[in-house]
């Protein structure tokens, strides 16, 4: 309330209906739009027949259609003719789904599991996981609650731990000269983290530049990260989906745990199953034994009712199937690799258009760097000409996603980047 | 040394640990009366007819595919839905200030518009704002809210134990000496756990306290159609206040009407003063489920979208939310003639005055730990009774189980 100064009975009559039917709400700003979603919105409104989507990272086919992986089509008809209720999932979600989920990414071999020293719960996806995970450490973590994401990260990672009451800080991990991993930088920034904070790693296909730390590298973060005493946070949303082998993938995260760190871990079934609108993840925490995991498992669940109750079934139905069905595996195994593939193909061929058009720059980065993402090394001002002079659509940090390129458009994008760096 | 040695173990949800104690009984004629879940006759789960209609559909529809919805969720299933609550012809609908948020659930929709509040009602980050739930309610909205940031999470006086009914005047009580701005968390119908509704004319008294102090109104609607078997009779309310001109939420749920419980279908409906306030509304919803789920399942959504939008599946799912409502309505007649008929000491009108899923033995702890030790049936600590867990061949056992508790313990 303010004092309205007027003698202007009209004005004052105004003013009093406006405090009457005054909302809420009036001072709820516009929230900004999303950086990578707000790419999809700008490319559907272009009308250049050209026009290409490199934004959201979500894979599609060599005729740029969202692809339904063929083991999971069998999946759904089991399923179906199985008649199953659709009775609450416990809390934890379904159990055969959080096995499997915990088999994939630790090994069907590995103590942890035999000695059930992990606890893995369902979750909402990739997104979900990290959410509940942020929440657990921010309720219980006993160091700072500070998390050293590596520079730069997925987008969505800040605003996750912020809302779960963290401070976000970071590592150097990306050089930009080399359009490759800052390793000596990485190890500098980690040797100084304070003891017991928490620092988070992409397992593979590093989020947003694909860059990965070769296995001699991962080896000697590993003994800095232990020599301070950090709690590490794998996010693996592209297990399978990096180098086409679901083991090669998952080799960062078992070697830590084999290294005696006690991990905590985010899985995403959105893009290696394809199943990303029904949000099918995971949470791990690997605890010292069965007891601790099982106060630990309490504890999730008391941070799970309060947000969505119990997760969906569907999804985690159709991963446990594939999962569990020999059969279904294989097949699921063959399409991974074929997507991966699929991708590396597209970075070759890029590469070589490139060169084609008579580009001097090194793209060497593009075949080096794995996933789904690619940094291109272009900076803000080439990414705005490639999108308005050639419609190619992608996040102002030069990321381009390569699920988005086919053999249809490698070459036109090929002369898009080259026009604007030449 | 662990970082997690010193995490204490967490209390299971009873009502949870209530279903599990009943897995593990191996007493043949035990009897589950508690989690809130519909059951046939036979005591069976019951995938409506219409929802497997829709599910072959899906499957055979190859257009359909596994993307990411919008943020927001399926359109088609946020407009259809809001449209259940307030009604086709609802004018705050016509006038383009109700939006809608796809959530995971009621509980999902429930934490949505808690979250929205904490950040932006009655101030920015006003986590001193109290928030009623009714003293009882359904156990979870405590913690929805108190988990969103809400450090005043307080009882409003509704069940009237000694007369089995609401206290209307209690109620009413609270709403004008609580402070201004206060949040109500409302029960659309089927009140869990009591079972008791205000009627018209008393929800008529409570919009009008509501509009006078400025508190703000948060519906939770979770038994829509399962209650009376009428959609239009179980939003009344809702819609009553939509007409008094409130800018409110409304929490629903698809998980009973539409027996889709574990694929978390909700919806939080939003009426706002116009469409500028929806607009900026809906964009700050989009932020908080940015980093809660990214953007919510698809399955059950489309299920509830494609029954919601053809003529000849609404009529259907209509069919099937009446045989279910019917046959708790059934119950509740058959136990309250039984108890009746076999004399047993106090009153029992209330079991068919109540309305919905749940009722309100007025079973006190001693005796409901009776209930469950010596005649395993089992029911929840505060009395309530999940109705869907009576069959034609149960009630006798479960009537004659009561009157052997009534009148042995006190």
């Amino acid at each position: 309330a303010y004092i309205v100064k007027s003698t202007n009975k009209d004005e004052l009559i105004i003013h009093l209906i406006w405090c009457l039917y005054s909302s809420w709400w009036g001072g709820v700003q516009m929230g900004p739009p999303d950086p990578i979603l707000g790419v999809t919105e700008a490319f559907k409104r272009d009308t250049n027949p050209k026009k290409m989507n490199l934004g959201v990272g979500a894979y599609r086919d060599d005729q740029g259609k969202p692809f339904v992986l063929s083991c999971v089509r069998k999946a759904e008809a089991i399923i179906t003719s199985k008649q199953l209720d659709k009775e609450y999932l416990p809390i934890g979600g379904l159990g055969e789904f959080s096995k499997a989920c915990a088999e994939l990414a630790l090994g069907a071999d590995s103590e942890v599991l035999k000695s059930g020293r992990n606890i893995t719960v369902q979750t909402i996806s990739g997104t979900g996981s990290l959410r509940i995970g942020a929440n657990f450490l921010s309720r219980f973590h006993g160091g700072p609650l500070d998390v050293y994401l590596p520079k730069p990260s997925w987008g969505n990672h800040t605003p996750i731990f912020r809302d779960a009451g963290m401070q976000l800080k970071a590592y150097r991990y990306y050089d930009p000269s080399t359009c490759g991993f800052d390793f000596k930088g990485a190890l500098d920034d980690i040797s100084k983290i304070p003891e017991q904070s928490v620092i988070m790693l992409h397992a593979c296909a590093h989020n947003p530049t694909g860059v990965d730390p070769r296995p001699e590298q991962w080896k000697e973060i590993s003994d800095i990260v232990k020599k301070r005493n950090l709690l590490v946070f794998f996010d693996m949303a592209y297990q399978g989906f990096a180098s086409g082998d679901i083991d090669r993938d998952a080799w960062a995260v078992r070697y830590f745990i084999e290294q005696g760190h006690n991990i905590v871990l985010s899985q995403s079934f959105a893009k290696n199953m394809g199943l990303y609108g029904e949000r099918v993840g995971g949470f791990t925490v690997v605890c010292n034994d069965a007891e601790e995991a099982k106060r630990v498992e309490s504890q999730l669940k008391i941070l799970i009712r309060p947000i969505y109750s119990n997760p969906p079934m569907n999804g985690a139905r159709i991963a446990a199937t594939i999962l569990n069905t020999p059969d279904l595996r294989s097949i699921w195994l063959g399409e991974v690799h074929g997507m991966a593939n699929r991708i590396i193909k597209m970075r070759e061929q890029l590469v070589a258009g490139l060169k084609k058009e008579g580009s001097s720059h090194n793209w060497q980065h593009v075949i080096d760097q794995i996933g789904m993402f690619c940094f291109t090394g272009l900076k803000p001002e080439q990414v705005e000409r490639l999108t308005k002079e050639f419609s190619v659509y992608m996040t102002k940090d030069g990321r381009i996603s390569m699920a988005g390129v086919t053999s249809g458009n490698v070459g036109y994008l090929a002369q898009g980047i080259h026009a604007v760096t030449k | 040394m662990s970082v997690f040695s010193e995490v204490p173990q967490a209390a299971p949800v009873a009502v949870f640990k209530l279903s599990q104690d009943f897995s593990n009984d191996q007493f043949p004629q035990k009897v589950n009366l508690g989690v809130g879940a519909y059951r046939t006759d036979e005591g069976q789960p019951w995938v409506l007819p219409v929802v497997k209609k829709v599910e072959k559909i899906i499957v055979h529809d190859d257009r359909l595919n596994h993307e990411y919805l919008p943020i927001l969720g399926l359109p088609e299933f946020r407009s259809s839905a809001s449209k259940i609550a307030l009604g086709d012809d609802s004018p705050a609908i016509q006038e383009d200030r109700v939006g809608a948020v796809q959530c995971l659930g009621g509980t999902g929709a429930l934490k949505m518009g808690a979250e929205f509040l904490r950040r932006f009602y009655n101030g920015n980050n006003n986590t001193k704002t109290p928030v009623y739930v009714s003293a009882p309610t359904w156990e979870n909205h405590n913690a929805v809210f108190a988990n969103a940031g809400f450090d005043d999470v307080r009882p409003y006086k509704y069940w009237d134990a000694e007369n089995r009914g609401l206290d209307l005047a209690g109620f009413l009580g609270d709403l004008e000496s609580c402070p201004e701005h206060s949040i109500f968390v409302l029960h659309a119908c089927a009140h869990n756990p009591t079972g008791t509704d205000p009627t018209q004319e008393q929800w008529m008294q409570i919009a009008d306290i509501m509009m006078r102090r400025k508190l703000f109104v948060f519906f939770d609607s979770a038994y829509q159609g399962f209650a009376s078997g009428s959609l239009e009779k179980d939003a009344w309310a809702v819609r009553y206040f939509v007409s008094m001109g409130f800018e409110m939420f409304c929490a629903q749920s698809f998980s009973k009407n539409f027996g889709l419980y574990n694929e978390r279908v909700g919806n939080l409906t939003i009426v706002a003063q116009d469409a500028d306030n929806l607009k900026r509304i809906l964009s700050q919803m989009e932020k908080i489920v940015r980093t809660t789920w990214s953007n919510p399942p698809s399955q059950g959504a489309r299920i509830v979208a494609i029954t919601l939008n053809s003529p000849e599946l609404f009529s259907e799912w209509k069919d099937n939310v009446k045989t279910m409502a019917d046959r708790v309505l059934l119950m509740r007649a058959q136990l309250k003639a039984k108890l009746q008929a076999l004399g047993t000491p106090g009153t029992w009108d209330h079991i068919t005055e109540q309305i919905g899923m749940f009722s309100f033995t007025g079973l006190n702890s001693k005796q409901v730990e009776y209930m469950v030790k010596e005649k395993h049936i089992y029911l929840m600590a505060s009395g309530r009774i999940n109705m869907c867990g009576l069959t034609t061949k149960n009630i006798d056992y479960v009537a004659e189980s009561i009157h052997e508790t009534v009148t042995m313990v006190q």
